[in-house]
């Protein structure tokens, strides 16, 4: 494009400046706030822990309604995911919320493969999001984000360790989304138990190398409660949809003959601490954490399995239409490539197919000669045995003449004699 | 807003928190500061510099950091100034672009050029650091808003003002200002801003809209807003003491215009539009409509390279990669055929020439027999002919024997005879 001069300077440092009144640019968190209500919200949750080990019992009580819920055998044959999308509004604030259970987790003999359906998922997750994103023309402020923000693993209460089955499939996990392990079915853990418990379990989780979501401590205003939470992980939790009247109020608890374990009671349980952490104050930092870093890194591998670089052999950068020029060049290069070892295989057979053909021809032609010769000999002896019938014909008809002549010959003289004689005798 | 299902609306009972939501995004936000590149242009002397300053109530423009106003340009140049202002805790980094120069030229034909360049390289960085394989946090340069100032001449827009904003429209939010609106009365003003909305909406272009809400209270505001486009504003560097108190204002001898004043000017319709409420409105219509016309643009001259671009546009919503690919199974669906195609000539010839050997062959062979036939009938004749011959001679032969018998016998008669005569 010609263009008239264009002196661009380089970006002069940033300087801070002092404003002589209020000129309202504070107001710019509330637009950008307005506008997300607007818009409305969206977060994604997979829960992931054995067949009845209380995952719907404890989103329906985290989210306090009732979602649909299937019942699963302990029969599956695989891990299937199960993810259902609902709408929820709270005061303003609208959600769109996507449960994702897993089904039939933990209940195989073997569980080699049981980590692989869930990663499959949140990949795919990650790929739609990915294609979309290089789409041409696309429409990313309004795509429905599908990108899983939450991981909750359900833990067994056994008091004693993780499982083996849980650290593998923690750890083909962490670096895709953010884990935060729940020890299920609190009640049926002692407090002593509970701490020797979590305990056992975080070191686990260190020594394995497994990263579970920490809270972030990176915001002064939520750094304090965030430090203590982090202290409290795993949180142990209980879930109940069902009331339960304790001194004047209804409660959500569970109603044994020893007593009544209150869910929303944090000296039960940590429900109210894992509501407070996922929900109320980190819901947002969960959703970035995921767009920055889970999607981030698969993002980069993906563009790395497929060719791209960001700086070429020389180490000089490469813009991205440098790249899908050169892409597209490879290919084009490629697809004549292809279509010419086609022309070339086609040109070779036809070249071997006529020496086939060009063989066959000579045969016959040898064969025809070889018989013309046959015929020829054939004639030629024939031939010979004719002259020889005619010499022989001829020879004898000499033959016969020359008797017969001489025959005729004889019997004249005879006759004559016989004349003389006969004449003779008459005297 | 949202068009998919299958999804079902729940009333919750009780307290969830996630109305907390937007306190997160709020905090978060503020933690992480905003960004605004906001650019200026307009002939020399319609006090671009000066409404900069009024708008941010600071001096942008002073005379340690003269505009590039001051300086005396040959050509168009563009140029950034980057300064950081708080404000209750929000950090913005402003950016100001100024286009020196513009419109200044005896001949101004393309002196937008640099002007369209310059978003265009904005859009480019961004472009390549979204499209990097390691994406960092990335600053966002583009250029939010375009204040275009309209010299008050009280008649039209002028063919440069017209040119401009047709080429700009699709690049950049374009909010157009009747520079100096002190010079004109309220009733001039009033026709003035009549005459330039005929002529915007004749030519088609497209200045920026403000989005309806259904906020009733908004909307009331923002048809308000409407009514009085494009803004005529008056700025001012000093400040004056009115009734005891002090605004900006610029001083003559019959009275005081005062720039904050909603009856001498829209100047606070203009900052209250530009910085307390459209603001983020104004960067989400680069990034959602702007940047991204640009990007599908590139990206499309990039994947159809010397293709025909009559291709339907259905192709546009995928990716160059996607596009590729697709071209690939055309291709290999392409050679498939062909190669069938050839396949077949090849088969045909093959079996033409096989079928002339045949016919070649059982020709041969049946001149073959023929040939055979003819000599062994010749042959057959020979021989009769020969066992004619033979029995001829033989018969022949015999009978001469019996007559050389007969004569032998003759003759020894007649040797007899004579012996006997002669006695």
């Amino acid at each position: 494009m010609a263009s008239s001069d264009v002196a661009r300077q380089p970006d002069k440092a940033v300087r801070p400046l002092g404003l002589d009144g209020h000129v309202g640019f504070d107001s710019l968190p509330d637009q950008l706030v307005n506008k997300s209500i607007c818009q409305g919200f969206c977060f994604n949750i997979l829960c992931i822990g054995e067949t009845g080990i209380g995952k719907s019992t404890l989103m329906d009580t985290l989210f306090n309604t009732n979602f649909e819920n299937f019942e699963s055998s302990h029969f599956e044959p695989q891990v299937k995911l199960r993810a259902q999308t609902y709408d929820l509004q709270e005061s303003n604030v609208r959600l769109r919320l996507t449960v994702v259970n897993t089904v039939g987790f933990g209940d195989q003999m073997n569980k080699q493969e049981s980590y692989q359906p869930v990663v499959d998922y949140i990949d795919r997750q990650f790929e739609s999001y990915l294609q979309e994103e290089l789409k041409i023309k696309r429409s990313l402020h309004n795509y429905h984000d599908s990108r899983v923000h939450a991981c909750l693993y359900f833990i067994s209460p056994s008091g004693h360790s993780l499982k083996s089955l849980d650290l593998v499939t923690m750890k083909k996990l962490d670096s895709k989304v953010n884990i935060i392990p729940v020890i299920a079915k609190a009640d049926t853990i002692s407090k002593s138990e509970l701490h020797k418990f979590k305990i056992k379990i975080m070191s686990e989780l260190v020594s394995n190398g497994v990263q579970i979501y920490q809270f972030p401590l990176d915001d002064e205003t939520v750094a304090k409660v965030n430090t203590t939470m982090n202290g409290h992980l795993p949180f142990a939790v209980v879930g109940s949809t069902e009331e339960v009247s304790v001194g004047n109020k209804m409660v959500k608890a569970r109603q044994y003959p020893w007593g009544v374990v209150q869910v929303e009671n944090e000296n039960h349980c940590d429900f109210v601490k894992l509501r407070e952490m996922l929900i109320c104050v980190n819901m947002e930092d969960l959703r970035e954490q995921t767009h920055t870093r889970h999607y981030e890194l698969y993002r980069r591998c993906k563009l790395e399995e497929m060719g791209f670089k960001d700086t070429d052999p020389e180490c000089k950068p490469v813009s991205l239409q440098q790249t899908y020029e050169a892409k597209r060049q490879e290919f084009l290069v490629e697809l004549q490539r292809r279509e010419d070892e086609m022309r070339q295989m086609f040109v070779q057979r036809v070249k071997e197919k006529e020496g086939e053909l060009k063989e066959a021809e000579r045969d016959l032609q040898s064969r025809f000669e070889q018989l013309k010769r046959l015929h020829a000999d054939e004639k030629a002896s024939l031939e010979e045995k004719k002259r020889h019938l005619d010499d022989d014909q001829s020879s004898f008809s000499k033959r016969r003449a020359a008797a017969h002549l001489l025959q005729a010959q004889s019997l004249t003289v005879n006759g004559k004699k016989d004349k003389d004689r006969k004449n003779s005798g008459f005297m | 807003m949202f068009i998919y299902g299958p999804q079902q609306q729940k009333n919750l009972e009780g307290y969830v928190g996630f109305a907390n939501l937007p306190n997160q995004v709020y905090r978060k936000s503020v933690k992480r500061g905003f960004e605004f590149t906001l650019m200026v242009v307009g002939e020399s002397g319609l006090g671009k510099s000066t409404l900069i300053n009024s708008l941010f109530l600071t001096d942008l423009y002073s005379t340690e950091y003269p505009g590039p106003s001051h300086r005396i340009k040959k050509t168009v140049e563009v140029e950034q100034s980057k300064v950081l202002v708080k404000e209750g805790g929000v950090h913005l980094l402003l950016t100001i672009v100024d286009t020196p120069g513009f419109g200044d030229a005896v001949d101004n034909s393309n002196c937008w050029q640099p002007v369209i360049d310059h978003i265009d390289s904005k859009f480019e960085d961004y472009l390549n650091a979204e499209s990097r394989v390691n994406r960092r946090q990335m600053p966002d340069n583009r250029v939010h808003c375009c204040l275009y100032f309209i010299a008050p001449s009280g008649h039209g827009l002028k063919p440069l003002d017209i040119e401009f904003m047709k080429r700009l429209h699709e690049k950049v939010n374009i909010i157009p200002l009747i520079a100096k609106a002190d010079t004109m009365t309220p009733e001039e003003c009033q026709q003035f801003k009549k005459q330039i909305m005929k002529e915007i909406q004749e030519h088609k272009i497209k200045i920026y809209e403000f989005l309806e809400t259904d906020d009733e209270e908004e909307m009331k505001m923002i048809r308000k807003i409407k009514d009085r486009l494009p803004l005529a504003v008056v700025g001012s560097n000093t400040i004056i003491e009115v009734n005891g108190k002090p605004v900006r204002g610029r001083q003559y001898p019959w009275g005081v215009a005062e720039v904050e004043n909603g009856e001498h000017c829209d100047f606070t319709i203009l900052r209250n539009m530009l910085i307390r409420t459209h603001m983020q409105d104004l960067k989400d219509v680069t990034n959602n409509v702007h940047y991204e016309n640009y990007r599908s643009k590139k990206l499309a001259a990039v994947t159809y390279n010397g293709v025909d671009n009559n291709k339907n546009k259905g192709q546009l919503t995928k990716s160059p990669l996607a596009q590729m690919e697709e071209e690939r199974r055309d291709h290999v669906a392409k050679m498939k055929k062909m190669e069938q195609e050839m396949e077949q000539v090849f088969e045909m010839k093959v079996k033409e020439k096989l079928q002339k050997l045949r016919d070649s062959e059982a020709e041969l062979q049946r001149r073959h027999e023929q040939m055979k036939k003819n000599l062994e009938a010749q042959h057959k004749e020979l021989e009769e002919k020969r066992r004619h011959l033979e029995e001829e001679k033989g018969s022949w032969e015999a009978q001469q024997r019996i007559l050389e018998q007969q004569k032998l016998d003759a003759s020894r008669t007649l040797e007899k005879n004579k012996k006997k005569k002669i006695f």
